[in-house]
């Protein structure tokens, strides 16, 4: 196995310079900054490409259900990263929880469907960590396997248990459960109504706060606010109190925890089995919330969204968060006649190229910010010469953007040190 | 001839038998105890499964199905070879056949031409794909583990923009399956007819070619020597003159073009033509063989026959009253236990190794005390 090994930091996450230094990067105030220029800058594209549905209230909401799993995943690989087990096993271990829902759910109540989603992602971690902390597999090796035998043992499953009998009656078959019952939904009254009024009248940033807002909070799956308290309290656990502490250090400078008396083994494991239950709640939230049954594949990649989405918010909860949102948003365009938004969001891609290159320009990176014009230029005239984007190619929308904000933020990315290598207890002696 | 077995540690010899042994019974008792646990006769299946996989028949399939696993398994250890994990090979082979077959079935040149012609595109799309990831590697710091999987997704988009009818692609007579243009029959590539077991597909003898050309390249050539110490340790690799970051898109782009290998045995001697349902998730399955294969030449043709016997074997087992589905439980489990047992067959080795050296030096140390108590 001397190919894969990885005693070694992989050479692709070189340190920010700089900037790395500083605790959480930027402050309150530049985020919020940040985020009404974004507002702005969307509000002005919708309103000059007249593509209403960049804002609408169901674009959000839309966008909001898609982005709990792919977000409950990222959530899952925090977990698993801060502590230093790369977990590409997340994709499994969703499909674990899509599993386990379905099969418990159609017999019972969802709330068991759920709580056992949760269960079988765990088992799933669990198989990860013990190929890579007791056996000190390398990582990613194991997580391919577990996802190859997640997907083995649950089509193996669905074919003994939904095939025939009982379940076949009420619906199912080798691919999938019969229904399960729905969990239920909140919409906050009387703010509804009102915001979508509001929107209807398209006016200039008011309507799309309107819109953003409304789709944020109508009939919202009690899941997903599940999945919002748990990013809140992933953050406070694992930044703001000392188990939290310890568990990073592991993933940071394991030799130096073990030094001071951290169980390296225990943490890794807790770890790598929240984590598991994570995923397994994403995968939950897929066949309760969003289909209401077991579909064979519908976790559709998934998992390794999620992943791409903690590396785009830098190993931190915030930021990942706001990488969800964005493939969440990306993918319910595909939904809901894409064509045309993402027809407008390339004017949107058109300015922040030009943007970009000025900046690139104006710190006389002269190279990048050459690039960065003509494919500006290039979109541009894209842009003006079509109607709107093929569907085929809406549904690539979110990892064109990927690999688009990887490449341009990649090198500024710091990864837990001790991420991905192999960890033996005394190893530091 | 003395030699040559003083050079074959027997030690290490054994101990690399030992993993795969190791794991091949672990996934049969697993096997085992699921069969049982659905309230069926695992001896029956096994043997049904022996039977039918060592029927003629089924050795011409199988060795038809590893050519292509065999491809797939090779592309994804080039990349294991340097630490580099080309998830992506799946999407590069898919748009390589892709564009290949579109060029075959555009192309009006005698075969000879053809053929090579066909091939060189499917490995340039191939390569050109993977450098994407590659370049993005090396000048941006993108882990290649996540574009590939993005490149994986944006190529089934592409593929599935231009194989509509109208663009690239054309509707079949009945009318439910769209492909690209098929191939003039001078560009099939030759086949071998068996008789009743069924033809042999030519591309078996490319796949061999390109066996010996990884195992020479790798192990004979200053440019394997220096992929391999790039894997091993990149600081050394630097401090000893090799451009690691050259290396890696190199390597990358090479791993892509064996990649574009991957759908031209199907592509050449089967299908002729890319349809919607060309066979897909090749790339996932490379990764499994070359894991298992530790990924050795020898040991990816292994796990290449295993992978087809498995296939063919388990469909088979659908007529006996036994679930298919039982395949993915077993490749699944087989590829956990190998990886772990070849962990710790290494770990096992290395203490054997320590021990031994330990006395050794134990003993060297011993021997001088007891010649001075003589003098």
């Amino acid at each position: 196995m001397t190919a894969t090994m990885t005693d070694a930091p992989p050479p692709a996450a070189p340190k920010a310079r700089g900037e790395a230094g500083k605790r959480s990067g930027r402050s309150l105030g530049q985020i919020l900054m940040i985020v009404a220029g974004a507002l702005l800058l969307v509000a002005a594209v919708r309103v000059i490409t007249g593509a209403d549905q960049l804002t609408s209230e169901g674009q959000v909401g839309a966008a909001l259900g898609l982005a709990v799993p792919i977000g409950l995943a990222g959530l899952a690989g925090l977990w698993s990263e801060r502590a230093g087990v790369v977990n590409i096993g997340l994709e499994g271990m969703m499909i674990l929880g899509t599993f386990g829902a379905g099969w418990v759910g159609w017999q019972t109540n969802p709330w068991l469907g759920l709580l056992c989603g949760i269960g079988f992602g765990v088992l799933g971690g669990l198989v990860h960590a013990v190929a890579t902390i007791t056996f000190g597999v390398d990582h990613i090796v194991s997580g391919v396997a577990v996802n190859l035998l997640a997907l083995g043992a649950t089509q193996y499953l669905a074919k003994l248990f939904f095939a025939e009998g009982k379940p076949a009656e009420a619906g199912g078959n080798p691919k999938q459960s019969p229904p399960v019952d729905s969990l239920p939904h909140v919409t906050v009254p009387g703010l509804s109504d009102g915001l979508q009024t509001v929107q209807n009248h398209h006016w200039f940033l008011v309507s799309d706060l309107a819109g953003i807002i409304g789709g944020l909070i109508t009939d919202l799956s009690v899941v997903t606010i599940l999945a919002v308290l748990l990013f809140a309290g992933s953050w406070w656990l694992l930044w703001r109190t000392s188990f939290g502490l310890r568990l990073r250090s592991c993933g940071e400078n394991p030799v130096a925890a073990e030094s001071l008396g951290v169980n390296v083994y225990r943490y890794k494991y807790m770890a790598v089995a929240v984590s598991g239950g994570l995923a397994g709640l994403g995968g939950a939230f897929l066949a309760l919330v969003t289909s209401h049954t077991y579909l064979e594949g519908q976790t559709g990649g998934r998992g390794y969204i999620g992943l791409a989405a903690m590396i785009f918010g830098n190993w931190r909860p915030g930021g990942l968060a706001m990488g969800a949102g964005l493939f969440g948003y990306s993918d319910a365009l595909q939904l809901r006649n894409g064509g045309t938004t993402v027809h407008a969001l390339l004017l949107l891609l058109v300015v922040l190229l030009v943007v970009l290159a000025g900046w690139k320009l104006y710190r006389s990176a002269v190279w990048q910010g050459a690039v960065s014009l003509l494919v500006g230029g290039l979109v541009l005239a894209w842009y003006l010469l079509t109607d709107e984007v093929p569907s085929d190619f809406v549904g690539a929308t979110p990892y064109v953007v990927t690999l688009l904000v990887l490449s341009l933020s990649a090198q500024r990315l710091r990864m837990p040190k001790a991420d991905g290598m192999r960890y033996r207890k005394g190893q530091g002696k | 001839m003395n030699k040559l077995t003083s050079r074959i540690d027997k030690e290490r010899l054994l101990l690399g038998i030992a993993a795969p042994l190791l794991a091949i019974v672990a996934a049969l008792v697993v096997t085992t105890l699921v069969i049982l646990a659905t309230g069926k006769n695992p001896g029956d299946a096994f043997s049904d499964m022996v039977t039918y996989g060592f029927a003629s028949d089924s050795q011409v399939y199988i060795l038809n199905k590893a050519t292509t696993y065999y491809l797939a398994g090779v592309a994804v250890a080039i990349g294991f070879r340097m630490n580099l994990f080309n998830i992506g090979v799946d999407g590069q082979y898919r748009l390589a056949a892709f564009i290949a077959a579109v060029l075959g079935g555009a192309l009006t040149v005698p075969g000879w031409i053809a053929i090579p012609l066909i091939v060189i595109c499917a490995m340039a799309t191939g390569a050109l794909w993977a450098a994407i990831a590659g370049v993005l590697k090396v000048t941006r710091g993108v882990s290649e583990v996540i574009s590939t999987i993005m490149l994986n997704s944006i190529a089934t988009a592409i593929i599935a923009y231009l194989l509509q009818p109208g663009k690239l692609g054309q509707l079949d007579q009945a009318g439910t399956l769209v492909s690209t243009k098929p191939l003039p029959s001078s560009s099939y590539f030759f086949s071998i007819d068996t008789g009743p077991a069924g033809v042999l597909w030519g591309f078996v003898v490319i796949a061999v070619v390109v066996g010996i050309g990884y195992w020479f390249v790798l192990g004979r050539t200053r440019f394997g020597f220096d992929l391999r110490t790039v894997g091993q340790s990149d600081t050394a690799a630097a401090a000893s003159g090799v451009g690691v970051k050259k290396m890696v898109a190199t390597s990358m782009i090479i791993s892509g073009a064996v990649a574009g290998l991957i759908g031209m045995p199907t592509l050449l001697n089967d299908s002729h033509q890319f349809s919607n349902d060309f066979p897909a998730g090749i790339g996932f399955t490379g990764i499994a063989i070359a894991l298992l294969g530790r990924n050795s030449p020898i040991g990816i043709a292994l796990g290449a026959l295993l992978w087809g016997f498995l296939e063919r074997t388990t469909n088979h087992l659908e007529f006996q009253g036994y679930d298919k589905e039982i395949l993915g439980v077993i490749q699944g489990v087989i590829v956990l236990c190998v990886v772990i047992a070849y962990e710790v067959v290494r770990r096992y080795g290395l203490k054997r190794q320590q021990q031994r050296v330990g006395a050794e030096l134990a003993a060297q140390a011993a021997a001088p005390t007891m010649k001075q108590e003589v003098a």
